[in-house]
């Protein structure tokens, strides 16, 4: 359906064309998604790819010598090598696939922070980070007897390269960082984040949940060892998620599950693993999600990250200037840096859910409560925000629709 | 749907900004606390009573409207109830936000039945639910005897 030469300019209407939910309604209402921060909308090829592999090949994968099953080998082989191209992977990398960016980061922390980490080590992280990127850390130290530590969050909850200079010591082995807050889309500075960490000798984990979604990344510039990220949130169907690492990294690494295809021999009481990816990829793997979020890559890529990134930031600075006039509105975030599109805020002392209920009777989609960032709320002094994040086919006539909707609330609550 | 109708009608709007049973209850009390992990509603429920008898209920904490106005509306509601009666209570809001029934309120309770259309938007029924879920908790409690909570 899409043309393999680049849309030169950025096409909204036709963008909001590929996703079929966008002409739907909400409560009676014509929908306005602005959840895209929990997930995204899927894109006809997105789908059509899915619907594809479990109609016409839904073969297993690495087996059967049969056309089939070797035509779905070729299709979730070369998935991963679109991943691994979109998040510019050097040759020493590799991509693992898993079914959400949390058993990304979970992976890490046992597979290799069980191996790394004793008494008296450091994890250090944020309080910026989303629960996913939190409580990982938090068993691994229990079970351990490392210590986690905290970057210190400067004005509207910055993190400063200066602040985790601050707080890297010769202890800390591991440094977990969001790549973009889910909260504000605040985006620290990872590669200076890399640069001071790696001079200490620790390992740099990004959650890239929401970056990798609404920015252009590579793995190589930024220099992290891990990056976790989940293939919903940048168009591609649920149960997906990537870990990519280094392949040095990788190999030390214990896989969480121990199964069929992860080995290379199998005697009665041991076995020979594989290295990654296969390793980490035991039991018939999520290979129609899988295919499709290959599908969500070309997307992604066709319209370009830099055009995507581009829109959301213009976009952002509509809503921000929009929401600034909104009366009784407390919005979140720092002014002035770089942000995702992101906006999170309070209208008054109006219960987020109440907003959030408000809303959705008007046909909007927000996300409300603590948003997986409750040690980021106590940090802000609040229960919970109402929270409006954008996508690439969002429009100004979203946010206009999102204004018009509070002044409901304040009817309704006023 | 409409939303007046349905989720804010105007009984919901005034239990939410009364403030007449948001305190805590001097001890000796039965206290109970209730928490709604997906939204973070978090509330107090204090009751005293002489023998099965409920003579005061108040709660403290944030919440919702929905979650609010609930938990005002069961205090009104339940004070001067046997725990039976308390009980049975809990029991009708139930059936009438999870399993579609229609039920008659006693007198003095009537407001409970403006909880009905937040069945309609079922994300929404545990925030009503949850100062009832918490009473439940605190029959058991009175029943018991001696109050345990010390305010």
């Amino acid at each position: 359906m899409s043309t393999t030469s680049a849309r030169t300019s950025y096409d909204l209407e036709r963008i909001r064309g590929d996703f079929p939910l966008l002409s739907s309604t909400m409560r009676g209402n014509p929908l306005v998604y602005l959840d895209n921060g929990a997930t995204a909308l899927k894109p006809d090829p997105v789908i059509d790819a899915e619907v594809a592999y479990l109609r016409d090949i839904s073969a297993n994968i690495h087996r059967g010598v049969y056309e089939l099953s070797e035509r779905a080998t070729v299709l979730f082989d070369q998935a991963r090598d679109k991943v691994k191209r979109f998040i510019g992977a050097p040759s020493d990398g590799e991509a693992v696939f898993t079914k959400s960016a949390t058993e990304a980061t979970n992976m890490v922390a046992f597979g290799w922070g069980r191996k790394a980490l004793g008494p008296g080590d450091e994890i250090l992280t944020t309080e910026l980070e989303h629960h996913a990127n939190l409580i990982p850390w938090q068993e691994l130290a229990r079970q351990t007897g490392a210590q986690l530590r905290f970057v210190e969050l400067g004005e509207g909850g910055v993190v400063t390269a200066e602040a985790v200079a601050a707080a890297l010591t010769a202890r800390t082995r591991i440094v977990a960082i969001t790549g973009m807050s889910n909260v504000t889309g605040f985006m620290p500075p990872v590669t200076e984040i890399s640069r001071l960490a790696h001079d200490r000798g620790a390992v740099v984990l990004v959650d890239g949940a929401q970056l990798v979604s609404h920015h252009p990344v590579n793995v190589a510039e930024l220099d992290v060892d891990f990056l976790a990220f989940s293939g919903h949130k940048m168009c591609g169907p649920t149960g997906v998620g990537v870990l990519y690492g280094r392949r040095a990294l990788l190999d030390a690494m214990d896989p969480l599950l121990y199964g069929g295809d992860m080995i290379v021999r199998v005697y009665r009481d041991h076995a020979d693993y594989r290295g990654a990816p296969e390793r980490f990829e035991t039991g018939t793997p999520n290979i129609s999600g899988v295919i499709a979020l290959g599908a969500a890559v070309d997307y992604l890529e066709e319209i370009g990250m830099e055009a995507i990134a581009r829109h959301e930031e213009q976009l952002l600075e509509y809503a921000l200037g929009r929401l600034d006039g909104v009366e009784g509105i407390t919005l979140y975030g720092p002014r002035g840096v770089r942000r995702g599109g992101i906006v999170s805020f309070n209208l008054g002392q109006v219960h987020t859910h109440d907003v959030g209920s408000v809303l959705d009777n008007e046909g909007i989609a927000v996300r409300t409560g603590f948003h997986c960032a409750q040690p980021f709320m106590r940090h802000l002094g609040i229960h919970g925000t109402v929270r409006a994040s954008f996508y690439l086919y969002n429009t100004r006539d979203d946010v206009d629709r999102l204004v018009e909707a509070l002044g409901r609330v304040r009817e309704v609550f006023g | 749907m409409n939303l007046d109708d349905d989720l804010y009608r105007e009984i919901i709007l005034d239990n939410y900004k009364s403030t007449r049973n948001r305190r805590a209850l001097e001890s000796p009390v039965f206290k109970q606390e209730g928490v709604n992990p997906s939204c973070g509603d978090d509330i107090e429920l204090y009751l005293k009573s002489d023998g099965d008898e409920i003579t005061d209920a108040s709660f403290e904490g944030v919440g919702c409207s929905i979650c609010i106005a609930s938990a005002n509306m069961l205090c009104n509601a339940i004070k001067g109830m046997h725990v039976d009666e308390a009980e049975a209570l809990v029991d009708r809001v139930k059936g009438m936000l999870t399993r579609d029934e229609t039920p008659e309120f006693p007198e003095g309770a009537e407001d409970l039945e403006a909880i009905q259309g937040v069945a309609k938007y079922p994300v929404r029924i545990k925030c009503a639910l949850l100062s009832w879920n918490t009473l439940h908790r605190l029959l058991e409690e009175v029943r018991g005897g001696t109050p345990a909570g010390d305010t």
